[in-house]
């Protein structure tokens, strides 16, 4: 690469160079190409959850793309002949019969089933997980409102797409989910029962939900996924990643690694990593056995029907709900309404509404890049523990006959003890979370201005005992340190300032590796320049930002 | 920050290599590398050689595993048998699934692992730019949109404005209408009728009363459950009505109870009669779509006398007439009415003496 002509222009002579012109040419691509390549990422483990629901949105539409191969969506019934034995003679529809075929009659079928329905999992818990991430760091202030709306979108949208194709295979489980479903519709006052005839174009079951579910699950949902995420990542470029606080970070500028090639090697890297967890899962744990469950007969139920886990909480809400019936002028309102309408609906508009709130409460109309640290927000993040407290709740009522199953409880202690925790643990978790942040911001200021404990003890000639504090900066005449808290961690232990870890990093797994002597005094000479020209570096930036030199490595 | 970026010229720019190349573009961009470091300054020391083997080692189990996934995927057994018969095909999904495992991880530590190990550290800042627009771009771009909307003349033509709005709402309830319009069912008596309701032209001989079967259309018969025993039993409409019969209709599920000696219902008003034999009910049938959500509440307790649905666990007290005691459910399973009438050929069998008296299964709006 480094020859040492000059280039010509418009002359290229690689074949590199002349794909290049080629496309340069049409598109004018240097300039905007170059910008991408040189889009800077921050690297911070926690923004690895919004990766993880995208490659596993990835994942789904591959997986996807090849079960519809061999799925077949209608209802119409036929007997079985495939090579499950224990099913053959029995009467079910096609979308059954093809699940059972697509698991016992297309080799290798199974595994992508359940590498599709594992992924599918997957795609949601990141996608919490991402939202909770964005919400605890205050991710979601201005100017990322949008962001965190399309967010939301995509996790109901996400829960709508599960649910439409865990029902799919019309085997007796997700028959008994549609059922519910159909419920649910049939709740909704004045329109209930359009609703649910329009859907089911019938009386339930009819005999096209699964053919309209296979469309809006394969195509119309997954498009609008698809536009959203688009959308949500064109977000995340135009404006740029947040990062945590930290030295020589800024409001106006991201710290990390470029795209090329770094970032781009680590990212799809992480892809393969994603995917390569997602197919050893598919492989080892079962998922899904439908043929184990039958097909769908509005007569019969299993018990422990338990839903994918993000329809838990509203299987749970509706379990804990009261029997309230409204009957007023001779209508009825029933009590499915409102745990499985009214309160989803809830929950996401609060959600929705949040950041505007905060921002409303708070009077905070500038736009913030760099995150906070959760104890730094103690009313944010309290408000949080409230929020996963109570979907916890309802989460685990959802598996409540499970849990008495399992611990010898009766199911309706389990009711109660539900319904008693929703309404009192959530203000619990505000007020613990609340103190806990309080504490923690109160040990940070006790660290900054007393120094770390060192554990070393010392004896006073008069007597007393005290242990001896390292302080982590220039300390006053008291010895009192004169660092101020600049929303980054804190150092807690000796060894997280260089107290008994090993000056140079050693390589090798099994031993050290070894270099030849002349070899290894090279590298300590290269080790020694770059170790004093950070401590300088160290130095200017510390006399210019005056914070706090912390989390460095 | 250092917006005001001058880039060299191209002779100037010439005469680099390609990494100050790469720094310069970088500048241009905004794009400060603030800290770039080689991992192994030293070329072919025994670290790097050590980190490089350790990457290739990544790739090439990929590789393998790649092989092997082909190799197990042609040549393991992976049919279904019975068991009591080899099942060797159990382990066909799990080597798939390792291996293809085993591939992709390999393909993605390699990866991560090259970016970490060899590629060179970085810490690279970029600019932002993410301050509101300029005043100027604001106010140009305001004339614009003023100058245009005046252009279209919609602020004084309000018949344009108004037709318009007219034929856009149009537009786009057409599509709207045309879908719904497609779609929409009239509920009519579906949710309030079963199969049970009587049909003379079917069932003459019971005087239009329609038989109780079982699901393979046996007709059922007292005789047939021992006292506490219970059965889910089907309304017996042989044909096909909107594509479904007796037995697969979803509203058709029925619980037929004997109950034991001793036992009595306390009947719902008006209901005393709808058990069998109708002065003292030995006995009864239920509704076995649950009021609350429509699952079937099929889990009898013979010796609490609860039927419980397991969807929500809505608690059925059959002895009060299948009344919810617990859960979710507010209204008690509806009743059949049952009768027994006995064939030519002396056999007797349940028929149910009308339809249910309100609408099966979950509630609804206009539910009477």
């Amino acid at each position: 690469m480094t020859s040492g002509t000059p280039r010509r222009s418009d002359q290229p002579r690689t074949p590199q160079g002349k794909v290049g012109k080629f496309f340069d040419e049409r598109l004018t691509l240097a300039g905007p190409m170059r910008k991408q390549l040189n889009k800077v990422f921050p690297d911070h483990w926690s923004f690895m959850m919004g990766e993880i629901a995208l490659y596993s949105f990835i994942i789904l539409l591959l997986t996807g793309t090849y079960l519809t191969f061999f799925f077949d969506p209608s209802m119409a019934e036929v007997v079985y002949h495939g090579r499950y034995v224990p099913m053959r003679g029995i009467t079910m529809s096609k979308a059954y019969a093809s699940t059972l075929d697509i698991s016992f009659d297309v080799r290798g079928g199974l595994i992508v089933r359940q590498i599709h329905h594992w992924a599918a999992l997957m795609f949601l818990a990141a996608m919490l997980i991402h939202m909770f991430r964005v919400f605890f760091t205050g991710a979601f202030r201005k100017p990322r409102e949008l962001n965190w709306l399309i967010g939301l979108g995509l996790i109901a949208l996400g829960i709508i797409e599960g649910f439409a194709g865990y029902s799919l295979p019309d085997d007796l489980l997700s028959g008994t989910g549609l059922r519910i479903a159909d419920a649910i519709m049939l709740s909704i006052p004045i329109i209930g029962t359009w609703v649910a005839f329009l859907i089911f174009g019938g009386p339930f079951p009819g005999d096209v939900i699964i053919g309209r579910f296979y469309i809006a699950h394969v195509l119309l949902i997954p498009a609008i996924l698809a536009a959203l995420i688009g959308a949500h990542l064109a977000l995340v470029v135009r404006q740029k990643h947040t990062q945590f606080p930290q030295a020589g970070h800024t409001e106006h500028q991201v710290s990390g690694e470029r795209v090329y090639p770094l970032y781009a090697a680590k990212a799809g890297g992480f892809f393969f990593i994603v995917f390569g967890v997602l197919a050893a899962l598919g492989g080892l744990a079962q998922i899904n056995p439908v043929w184990l469950y039958g097909p769908y007969n509005p007569a019969q139920v299993s018990s422990g029907s338990q839903p994918d886990w993000y329809m838990m909480f509203l299987d749970g809400s509706t379990r804990l709900m009261p029997s309230w019936e409204i009957r007023l002028w001779g209508y009825d309102l029933p009590p499915l309404f409102w745990p499985t309408v009214v309160l989803p609906g809830i929950m996401f508009t609060l959600a929705g509404i949040y950041p505007f709130l905060e921002a409303k409460m708070t009077r905070d109309t500038k736009p913030h890049n760099l995150l906070q640290r959760p104890r730094d927000v103690p009313v944010r993040t309290s408000l949080g523990a409230m929020a996963i407290t109570f979907y916890m709740v309802l989460f685990l009522s959802g598996g409540n006959d499970l849990i008495a199953h399992a611990f010898d409880i009766s199911l309706n202690a389990m009711t109660w003890g539900g319904r008693i925790a929703l309404i009192t643990l959530p203000p619990l978790a505000y007020l613990l979370t609340y103190r806990v942040c309080l504490g923690l911001q109160r040990h940070d200021r006790e660290v900054l201005e007393h120094g770390l404990e060192t554990g070393i003890i010392k004896l006073l000639p008069h007597g007393e005992f005290i242990e001896v504090h390292q302080p982590l900066g220039p300390t006053d005449e008291h010895g009192h340190g004169q660092l101020s808290y600049a929303g980054t961690p804190v150092p807690k232990r000796m060894s997280q300032l260089g107290a008994a870890s090993p000056l140079k990093h050693i390589r090798g797994f099994f031993y050290p590796v070894k270099e030849k002597p002349e070899i290894q005094a090279q590298l300590d000479e290269l080790e020694a320049a770059e170790v004093q020209e950070r401590d300088t570096q160290h130095v200017l930036e510390g006399s210019a930002a005056g914070s706090t030199h912390t989390g460095e490595d | 920050m250092s917006n005001e970026f001058e880039v060299p010229s191209e002779e100037e720019l010439r005469e680099m290599t390609p990494e100050q190349l790469m720094i310069v573009g970088a500048e241009a961009d905004g794009v400060h590398i603030m800290h770039r470091r080689d991992r192994f300054p030293l070329r072919g020391t025994k670290a790097e050689k050590r980190a490089e083997r350790g990457v290739a080692a990544a790739f090439t189990l990929a590789a393998l595993a790649g092989v092997g996934f082909i190799v197990a995927f042609c040549a393991m057994p992976w049919h279904w048998h019975l068991p009591g018969t080899p099942q060797n095909f159990r382990f066909f999904n799990i080597a798939l699934g390792v291996l293809l495992a085993l591939m992709l991880l390999g393909m993605g530590v390699g990866l991560v692992l090259w970016a970490k190990w060899l590629m060179p550290e970085e810490e690279v800042i970029q600019d932002r730019h993410d301050d509101p627009s300029s005043e100027e771009d604001k106010i140009m771009t305001e004339g614009t949109l003023i100058t245009g909307l005046a252009d279209t003349g919609l602020p004084r033509r309000s018949l344009i404005l108004r037709s318009l709005g007219l034929a856009g709402g149009a537009i786009a309830t057409v599509p709207l209408v045309a879908l719904v319009g497609g779609m929409i069912k009239k509920p009519g008596n579906d949710l309030v009728e079963t199969l049970f309701k009587p049909n003379k032209k079917l069932f003459p001989e019971s005087g239009g009363r329609v038989p109780i079967v079982y699901d393979d259309w046996r007709r059922v018969s007292p005789d047939d459950l021992e006292p506490g025993g219970i059965a889910t039993v089907f309304p017996g409409v042989h044909a096909e009505i909107d594509g479904v019969n007796g037995v697969t209709s979803a509203s058709s599920p029925t619980l037929l109870i004997r109950l034991r000696p001793g036992q009595t219902v306390e009947a719902r008003k008006g209901q005393a009669s709808f058990g069998w034999p109708a002065h003292k009910p030995e006995y009864v049938a239920f509704s076995k779509i649950c009021t609350h959500a429509g699952c079937p509440a099929s889990l009898y307790e013979q010796q609490t006398t609860r039927l419980l649905c397991p969807c929500h666990q809505s608690q059925f007290e059959v002895l009060k007439d299948a009344k919810p005691v617990f859960g979710p459910a507010t209204r008690s399973l509806p009743k059949l009415p049952l009768d027994v009438v006995t064939a030519a050929d002396g056999a007797q069998y349940f028929v149910a003496r009308s339809d249910y008296v309100e609408p099966i299964g979950p509630g609804f709006w206009n539910r009477k």
